[in-house]
């Protein structure tokens, strides 16, 4: 009976035909979030590498990175940052088995979502 | 092959032969940034947009250094791992491979010449 019914089965649904829910949302958020922090880090390490170089090439980098480009790269990398990290908490919550439900991943989500901002305005405060 | 089994016919060839060690470092990785990540940024934070020379004395002190420099390389290592699988998620085949080896060289070169930096800074 093994070979009953093969092919002509349903195919998984793809994310075109999916209504966006908060839950799909928060998690493909979270990806995004996690790998466009990349150039923030890059930033940074540069920034790093021209101060341990010498006072002209760290005019050069701090130049940029204090820039009203950088700026602007360094605030959505900081709210990125709390975001993915609250996220993050999300995920190790999941892992024991709890929050599963979906009232509760949705609290949660908001709870990613409002800790975000909320903690970007904390650090924005705290470092300006 | 009819007399086969699904079960048996499906046996090995699964994505997921492997995972439970790149799904505990991810998880080990986690936790030492939730404790590094606020103190980087309110560390670096507190130290970016100084002049030349409050830099190089601020990063000449243990603390913010060790800090940076451990978040650096746990945030880096981390990052290659997340992004390894977005790469086994969204590209086939050579690209695959080619890009997890680029991306993997990336992260730890950058990490690398994160410390030295921070080292150079330090010392």
């Amino acid at each position: 009976m093994a070979d009953v019914n093969r092919g002509n089965r349903p195919l998984s649904p793809h994310l075109t035909i999916y209504r966006p829910q908060l839950t799909s949302m928060t998690s493909i958020l979270t990806r995004i979030t996690g790998n466009a922090m990349l150039i923030a880090a890059l930033m940074i390490v540069w920034w790093f590498l021209a101060a341990a170089s010498s006072e002209d090439y760290f005019s050069i980098a701090n130049g940029f990175v204090t820039s009203w480009f950088g700026d602007l790269v360094m605030f959505f990398s900081v709210l990125g940052l709390w975001y993915h990290t609250l996220a993050g908490v999300r995920h190790l919550i999941w892992d024991n088995g709890i929050g599963l439900d979906i009232p509760t991943a949705e609290k949660l989500g908001w709870a990613c979502i409002g800790g975000s901002v909320l903690l970007t305005l904390i650090t924005v405060v705290a470092v300006a | 092959m009819a007399y086969l089994t699904d079960r048996k016919r499906a046996m090995g060839l699964g994505s997921a032969k492997t995972g439970t060690e790149h799904f505990w470092a991810m998880k080990v990785s986690s936790v030492a940034l939730l404790i590094l990540i606020p103190l980087f940024v309110f560390t670096f934070g507190a130290a970016l947009g100084g002049a030349y020379e409050e830099i190089i004395a601020y990063y000449s002190r243990p603390g913010p250094a060790i800090i940076a420099a451990l978040t650096l390389v746990v945030g880096f290592k981390h990052f290659n791992d997340g992004v390894q699988t977005l790469i086994e998620d969204y590209v086939p085949g050579t690209s695959q491979k080619v890009a997890i080896i680029l991306m993997t060289c990336l992260s730890y070169g950058a990490a690398a010449v994160g410390v030295f930096a921070i080292a150079k800074l330090a010392l």
